[in-house]
């Protein structure tokens, strides 16, 4: 039942609604999403499961922002070489946000196809919010 | 069933931009920083990007390379055959180092924050207006957090559709929301924010050092012409280029020179021009306000705002715009293939059945993400933004655009008065001149930083 319903299908099902979650600032400037989980999700989807996809999320944001003797080498680095060096390596924020791609992928493929919901990267959204895909629940059957 | 074409996001088509491309023989694909809503401008097809007044950035070239130019050809040689040949070498190194810094710091994107979608603004909207208030006058449109056991207002952004993270300001000249935004600086030609701040720093550090350094170097070039020729008069003649140099840098070095030493005072506090400015968490306001984004320590805040990780560009200004969305650009203001000149009184309000029109039709296809090319941006959709907008949005777009500002905090006192020169005069800053503030007052209003010697503040409302 829910092999079957891959990515694919969900083209055919229409956009039910999209619920967004937004950002939590109150740890800083640091990008960090809200863990509460939406009401509209909840016919949909584990609140556990759901919680520990942010958190995952929120947890590979702060590796990419962290500081620490690597990033401070990577700066110091690139001062030196009065910055040139940023045409050519790629810095430790956007290896860190492929991998995001790639974990955000891999959970739709999963976890979220199957459900009839999509996420979207939130790179795609500025990082200002996580945005949910709610497909409508016609051809997918109940859980 | 699985013939058909797809609305939705697949996120493994989304790989193949290639395809989109080969399938559009007769419609040219356009990128997205052709439709960016901002007012910027974009070259060498969206690699570079800079503001739309670029103000007196050419003027900043040329004094940089007037300057140095007339130090490499009349002085050095010279210096090289009565001192050393290091002269050169470490004038050249700087002069490299000023260029460089200084078109990074104008050409690139500084924490540019896209607009948001229709879907999110109507979220936002509904978020907002959920007491279900139905009388003319809006909600109050700022929300309070608590960081580091500070309070910290966010405010809405009318043009942009968001609440501004903290340390976000919307700038009026580029009409962007740029991430932990420290000022607009005409001679740059851009904003200074988030992305180029280190930049930013390292161009008038360095500036600061190659003016020094020239005007040392002239000085004793004409001490020892003089010398040798038994008079200054004589010296001067010898050599005038020397005295151009001299007069340039004189004046260049007090508010260079001032101006690196504030900054250096705010990346040591971890705080931005627009914060310092306006006193956000300053003691004297009576509360008990401190800066909640230091380290309280000076090392650690260096070491955080100068090197800590380079975050990437939010836009994704060469990502293909697919022509799905084409169609659905409907906007009042016409929509130029290239600079798009984003005028507040153009925003249109329509009522809320277009906007779930609009909502209904969105296929949020959104990332035209290859591999190699990860920062994506939903511009296709920003353009619906402006016909959406739920309320009316101010134009109150602050008006002179020529103010200077005297840095009362500034160690040198310099004087304002010092045009035309390099690098001359402070920075004009322009914090946050654009408040959300719609006609009806919310008590917040747009703040103009006047010429006087004292910084004075005039509100205007």
């Amino acid at each position: 039942m829910a092999e079957t319903h891959s990515l694919q299908d969900l083209r055919q099902a229409a956009v039910a609604s999209k619920v967004f979650v937004q950002r939590d600032y109150t740890s800083g400037t640091i990008c960090k999403f809200q863990t509460k989980f939406p009401a509209e999700l909840e016919s949909r989807i584990d609140k556990q499961q759901f919680e520990e996809t942010i958190q995952t999320l929120n947890n590979l944001y702060a590796e990419a922002e962290k500081l620490g003797g690597r990033s401070y080498l990577e700066g110091c680095l690139a001062c030196l070489t009065a910055y040139t060096i940023f045409l050519c390596m790629e810095t430790h924020y956007e290896k860190v946000l492929k991998k995001i791609a790639k974990y955000i992928q891999e959970q739709n493929e999963k976890i979220y196809a199957p459900l009839g919901l999509l996420l979207t990267d939130p790179i795609e959204r500025g990082l200002r919010v996580v945005e949910i895909t709610i497909f409508e629940d016609r051809s997918i059957g109940s859980r | 069933m699985k013939n058909c074409e797809y609305q939705q996001i697949d996120p493994r088509a989304l790989r193949t931009s290639t395809t989109r491309t080969s399938t559009n023989k007769n419609v040219r694909v356009r990128r997205k920083w052709e439709v960016f809503p901002g007012n910027n401008r974009f070259y060498c097809d969206g690699r570079i990007m800079l503001a739309r007044q670029c103000g007196v950035l050419p003027l900043t070239i040329g004094l940089i390379f007037i300057t140095s130019g007339l130090f490499f050809i009349f002085d050095c040689p010279f210096l090289v055959h009565n001192l050393t040949f290091f002269i050169p070498v470490i004038g050249g190194v700087l002069f490299v180092f000023v260029v460089i810094t200084l078109f990074q710091t104008s050409f690139i994107d500084p924490g540019i924050l896209p607009r948001a979608l229709p879907d999110e603004a109507a979220d936002i909207e509904k978020q907002i207006d959920n007491s279900g208030s139905s009388t003319y006058r809006p909600p109050p449109r700022t929300k309070e957090i608590l960081i580091n056991d500070q309070v910290v207002k966010l405010k809405y952004c009318f043009t942009c559709k968001m609440f501004r993270p903290p340390r976000t300001s919307h700038c009026s000249l580029c009409d962007n929301c740029v991430e932990r935004f420290d000022h607009h600086c005409p001679w740059v030609g851009n904003c200074v924010g988030k992305r180029n701040y280190r930049f930013f720093y390292a161009f008038i550090v360095s500036l600061s050092f190659l003016t020094s350094f020239i005007f040392g170097c002239v000085i004793t070039h004409l001490t020892l012409r003089s010398q040798s020729m038994n008079g200054i008069i004589q010296a001067i003649k010898e050599s005038p280029a020397s005295v151009v140099e001299l007069v340039i840098c004189f004046f260049s070095i007090w508010s260079i020179l001032g101006l690196s030493g504030f900054h250096t005072y705010l990346v040591a506090s971890n705080l931005t021009t627009n914060e310092d400015i306006k006193g956000s968490w300053s003691s004297k306001r009576g509360e008990e306000s401190g800066n909640p984004y230091t380290y309280n320590n000076i090392f650690t805040n260096c070491c955080v705002v100068l090197c800590g990780p380079m975050p990437p560009s939010l836009l994704d200004r060469r990502g293909f715009l697919l022509p799905d969305d084409a169609p659905q650009i409907v906007t009042s203001d016409t929509e130029l293939p290239h600079f798009v000149a984003k005028n507040d009184t153009n925003m249109c309000t329509q009522g809320t059945k277009e906007l779930l029109e609009s909502m209904a039709h969105s296929t949020v296809i959104q990332s035209t993400c290859a591999p190699d090319t990860p920062k994506t941006t939903p511009v296709p959709q920003e353009s619906l933004l402006r016909t959406v907008s739920i309320t009316v949005s101010p134009s109150s777009k602050s008006p002179s655009t020529g103010c200077s500002v005297c840095q009362a905090r500034c160690p040198i006192d310099a004087p304002c008065s010092q045009r035309g020169n390099k690098q001359a005069a402070l920075h004009t800053h322009k914090p946050m001149l654009r408040v959300s503030s719609p006609p009806y007052s919310l008590g917040h209003s747009p703040i103009i930083l006047s010429d006087t010697p004292d910084m004075g503040f005039i509100p205007l409302n």
